[in-house]
């Protein structure tokens, strides 16, 4: 239990105290330990990374050995991975390399056309969501359809008021406002939020209430 | 129209093709799609992982410039390593405290410094009628009191208190339309740059822009 649970929450609450207080000490000697630290941290992030490749490989050799439903994929996976590293470490990184062109054809490709594919789904959803059932409801639906318009060429000339009133602000003109000002407004108020929550968080850290990162068992 | 001769244009269009093929139902082509992303992700960061960050950041510094003291963070990133061995997982936590405390000892301030006073301080502007500045700035504060008063919930929403926190959910409304109005034209444009792919890489069809 000691060298298990007790030892490891002293040592979050040492450190935590630690670079709590090295922020507010302008001395050269927090200076160094705070970049003594960040060099530790980058080299404990490269055998995280490590496990991070030990587990994929691990789930999926797991998967081809067991013979799960759609297993073919895993050995894909797993060999595209491989080709991908051999070549990007046999050939370099350099335009027109096999380990250039994957990334670009391949990765830039489907992961583009994967984020694309959402402004079908995201559409489908707004037809469900954007229903006027309130007034809420429509200053929802007004703000997304006037930043949409807004966003596009054609939004100056769809600003037909401006045949009548050429000074009058146009789409794109009020889309902007919407997004710099009551967007802005919503938008802080929530990072104000997020900010009390990560300093709430961080204290339940330091101080051993909130013990979830350090996994399950004993 | 030229179509391309370049396999790996013709590569692009096929997983393109792959993706798209989701919007009628899941198959065979998305999946492999699905997993090749995976795997060339997988070989693409474990390339630049290494150049960027094992190399400079361990490997040179510990053999060639002798120091040796990131030697003992190495240790403790292979006891973070241990956590895939049952008996020994436990020792992960030692590495896992050691940055979550540091990280979240950090945290306080920063995070007071950057989401808090640096809020309060965007938030504290000039205010007044005489120009469309001084106006824009009265709606953000106005705005930000409400959605605050809207998120405080030690405090029942009635009277004054309640209109503020309506108040805040209409700004939050707008936000949220301004948001998702933002976020389709983006993935809009991505959808047109992956037909603008097809077209011109890949049919050689010239279009004016």
């Amino acid at each position: 239990m000691l060298w298990k649970k007790q030892i490891p929450l002293a040592i979050t609450f040492i450190m935590g105290l630690v670079f709590g207080i090295q922020y507010f000490v302008p001395h050269r000697v927090s200076d160094t330990l705070f970049k003594n630290y960040l060099n530790f941290a980058i080299v404990i992030g490269v055998f995280g990374t490590i496990l991070a490749y030990i587990s994929f490989y691990r789930a999926h050799t797991m998967r081809i050995r067991r013979k799960a439903p759609a297993w073919p994929y895993s050995v894909i996976a797993i060999i595209v991975s491989i080709v991908m590293a051999i070549f990007g470490f046999a050939q370099g990184m350099e335009a027109g390399t096999v380990f250039s062109n994957m990334y670009f054809y391949v990765l830039v490709s489907i992961e583009a056309t994967m984020f694309s594919l959402l402004a079908f789904y995201i559409s489908s959803a707004a037809y469900r969501a954007f229903r006027a059932r309130s007034a809420q409801a429509t200053a929802l639906l007004v703000a997304a359809i006037i930043v949409m318009i807004g966003r596009i060429p054609l939004g100056e000339g769809m600003s037909f008021w401006t045949l009548i009133f050429p000074e009058a602000p146009t789409f794109p003109d009020i889309a902007n406002w919407i997004l710099n000002v009551p967007n802005m407004a919503a938008k802080r108020a929530m990072q104000l939020g997020i900010g009390l929550g990560m300093m709430m968080l961080s204290l339940k850290i330091v101080l051993g209430i909130e013990r979830s990162y350090m996994g399950g068992g004993d | 129209m030229q179509i391309s001769t370049n396999p790996w244009v013709w590569l692009g269009v096929f997983f393109t093709f792959s993706v798209l093929s989701f919007l009628y139902k899941d198959n065979p082509f998305y999946k492999l799609a699905e997993h090749v992303t995976v795997g060339v992700s997988i070989g693409y960061f474990m390339v630049i992982w290494w150049t960027n960050t094992v190399n400079p950041r361990f490997i040179i510094p510990v053999f060639e410039n002798g120091d040796y003291y990131l030697i003992i963070p190495a240790i403790m990133g292979l006891m973070m390593v241990l956590r895939i061995v049952p008996k020994w997982s436990w020792l992960s936590r030692y590495a896992i405290c050691f940055t979550v405390g540091a990280g979240a000892g950090m945290g306080i301030p920063r995070s007071m410094q950057a989401s808090v006073l640096r809020q309060l301080e965007s938030t504290m502007l000039h205010l007044g009628f005489g120009t469309t500045t001084g106006i824009n700035n009265i709606v953000i504060f106005i705005g930000v009191l409400a959605v605050l008063i809207y998120f405080f919930f030690s405090k029942e929403h009635k009277g004054v208190f309640g209109g503020a926190a309506k108040l805040g959910i209409w700004f939050l409304m707008v936000g949220f339309g301004a948001t998702f109005g933002y976020t389709v034209m983006a993935r809009l444009s991505l959808f047109i740059g992956r037909v603008l792919f097809i077209l011109q890489d890949f049919l050689g069809i010239p279009l004016a822009g």
